[in-house]
């Protein structure tokens, strides 16, 4: 990774506003790295966040930045990539925020494969306002709402927008930090929806609540729990039982919204 | 050069907004309102402007804000179940002070209500419809011709105040053709986002590294508590507020010598017209206000102009809004009366010369006034 990353992020604004051992300072340290290796111009970058504590994100980009409201981050971007198509366009969304609240617009965008770069940093839980259940909440795991434990199923991210028609998804954790820099990397020079969820421990509320306090030992947990991808696909079911796939699942060209709606611009002129 | 044609209310709405230099509309389609992105979604391509079909009207309005950003003038469409999901971002709009138009074609409600009939039932949602102390502006219109211009004066408030405007139609108007000469180009001045507009306004992409959040913020447009915050909020509302004279925009007719008093905006001005005819032609002393700006109230007007008065009826499509902003203006110095009808259709010219003899010829006034 460039070292140059620092000047992607409003470092005056450091230290964030995170919980000691929460994994959302590494996604934003990983995503300011992957601007840096693609040398971007700052001026020529956009991130908009949504709330929750993945919103916090866009406030820490040394760029042109919107703090938007809960879910909505993708219909805003979507109405900034029409207008300014010269910009790029990155989200950075909870999974309550990208798939709870703003799960239809989260779908559309898929849809359309407008040229964005979503960056869902999934905690499982809702951590800002304390710990609540979200729809990436594992089955039987506690929160706040599920005392009891979750008797709902959650999303699969990476199924739920390859269907949708997101053209890169990959899924990586907090614990390899260079793989969520290449991931993201590839997903900016994308052209089309990309999506990159990025698992990451919330050790204040859903380790807690689901005896895993520790921090570095949520980290490992993820090391022991995902299997990439190719590995994956050579295991019988029983094998892969409470185990997640990590790695590029889906990456291919389909024609893009953006460009699409330009061309017919041309065409409406010649009807 | 302009000629005479025939037009519908909806297509004045969205050709006023190509003439104001709107390249960007995001809409979802719902009676009575989507003709104007209909139009539009013909149009807007060969002017190279943006024209798109969301998911949902949160998704709309958000889309209009995020391209507001990009330096575009912007603009949604909706009626009443559409107007209630954007609440949430045009407190959004209002709190980052973005420029965008937002219009409502109001039907009869409440929730799906009664999709093809004209309400004016919007007109309290339309000021306080978001949560929380707000500036936003609200404008309506009663012909064709003046829905076109009002949403052109609608982009021009956006873009010189930074607030989002409102613009209040109505189910008949939006759907009504009348024979028209719309403005023609140079005609009607157009406000650009410019270093001279009153509320300075940077966009994204132009290298400013801008911070835009709806939380409470300070001039960096970081989060901000406190006094920073009551500053913040005073500052927003204060706006708008404090140019509420500057704003105001009516007509009025027959206020020199009136001893009563008409008070009336949108479709229902139409009837008022009519009646205000035959009320003069009868020897009855009556004037007319008829109000285009509906927030900011013209406080000020109505409590100069009440105090001349004997009677005051406000007509409207409701069980009584803009009549309690007239009766909290007017405080005391005449007697109000309300005519609200909502069984679907409009009020007639009938119907307020018969509340006029009877309320002011005899006295009744608000609670005792008969009922249609």
């Amino acid at each position: 990774m460039a070292k140059d990353y620092r000047q992607y992020l409003r470092v005056a604004k450091l230290p964030h506003v995170w919980c000691p051992g929460c994994g959302h300072g590494i996604i934003t340290h990983a995503i300011a790295g992957a601007m840096a290796d693609l040398q971007l111009d700052p001026d020529e970058l956009a991130v908009l966040g949504g709330i929750g504590c993945s919103g916090r994100a866009s406030f820490l980009f040394e760029t042109d930045a919107m703090h938007t409201t809960h879910g909505r981050a993708v219909a805003f971007a979507t109405g900034l990539k029409l207008a300014r198509p010269d910009l790029r366009v990155l989200l950075v969304m909870g999974d309550g925020d990208a798939l709870g609240i703003g799960g239809n617009h989260f779908i559309h965008a898929c849809r359309r494969n407008i040229d964005l770069t979503a960056v869902i940093y999934n905690n499982a839980i809702y951590g800002q306002t304390g710990g609540q259940l979200a729809p990436t909440t594992p089955t039987e795991k506690r929160s706040t709402t599920s005392p009891y434990g979750n008797i709902e199923h959650p999303f699969d991210t990476v199924r739920l927008a390859v269907a949708a028609g997101a053209t890169y998804v990959a899924r990586t954790t907090s614990f390899d930090f260079p793989e969520i820099v290449r991931f993201v990397r590839r997903g900016i020079a994308h052209k089309g929806f990309s999506v990159i969820e990025v698992l990451t421990q919330c050790p204040t509320y859903y380790g807690r609540l689901n005896d895993l306090r520790d921090p570095s030992q949520m980290l490992y947990e993820f090391k022991l729990q995902t299997i990439p991808l190719e590995e994956y696909n050579q295991m019988s079911p029983e094998e892969r039982a409470g185990k997640i796939p990590i790695g590029e699942f889906l990456c291919e060209e389909r024609t893009e919204f953006v460009e699409s709606y330009y061309s017919l611009c041309q065409l409406s002129r010649s009807v | 050069m302009s000629k005479q044609e025939f037009v519908q209310g909806n297509e004045a709405c969205a050709r006023g907004a190509l003439y104001a230099g709107c390249r960007f509309f995001a809409g979802y389609p719902i009676t009575p309102s989507s003709e104007i992105m209909e139009y539009l979604a013909r149009e807007m391509p060969k002017v190279g402007g943006v024209c798109v079909q969301l998911e949902d009207e949160i998704a709309s309005i958000s889309a209009v804000i995020g391209a507001a950003w990009g330096g575009v003038k912007a603009m949604t469409a909706t009626s009443g179940p559409g107007f209630s999901l954007m609440q949430e971002n045009i407190g959004y709009a209002a709190i980052t002070e973005t420029p965008c138009v937002i219009v409502d074609c109001q039907r009869w409600g409440p929730s799906t209500g009664q999709p093809t009939k004209a309400a004016q039932g919007d007109v309290m949602q339309a000021r306080w419809g978001t949560h929380g102390d707000h500036p936003v502006i609200v404008l309506t219109a009663s012909w064709v011709r003046e829905v076109f211009e009002m949403t052109v004066h609608a982009f021009n408030l956006a873009e010189q105040y930074r607030v989002p405007v409102i613009l209040l139609l109505d189910e008949v108007l939006a759907h009504l053709r009348e024979n028209v000469t719309l403005p023609a180009a140079g005609e009607l001045e157009i406000v650009e986002r410019t270093e001279d507009t009153e509320e300075k306004m940077l966009n994204f992409g132009e290298g400013a590294r801008l911070m835009v959040t709806g939380m409470a913020h300070d001039e960096t447009g970081f989060p901000a508590q406190g006094e920073k915050a009551a500053q913040h909020l005073k500052r927003i509302v204060g706006k708008i507020e404090e140019r509420a004279e500057r704003l105001m925009r009516y007509q009025g007719f027959y206020l020199d010598d009136a001893d009563y008093l008409i008070i009336s905006y949108g479709i229902t001005s139409r009837a008022v017209e009519a009646a205000v005819e035959r009320l003069r032609a009868g020897g009855i002393p009556i004037g007319w206000l008829d109000l285009k700006i509906l927030w900011p109230f013209p406080e000020k007007l109505i409590r100069e102009i009440s105090s001349q008065m004997k009677y005051i009826l406000v007509p409207e499509l409701n069980l009584g809004q803009l009549v309690r902003e007239v009766e909290r203006a007017a405080a005391g110095q005449a007697p109000i009366a309300h005519l609200g009808r909502v069984d679907g259709s409009l009020i007639t010219p009938e119907e307020i010369c018969k509340h006029v003899h009877v309320g002011a010829l005899s006295g009744q006034t608000r609670g005792s006034a008969p009922t249609s």
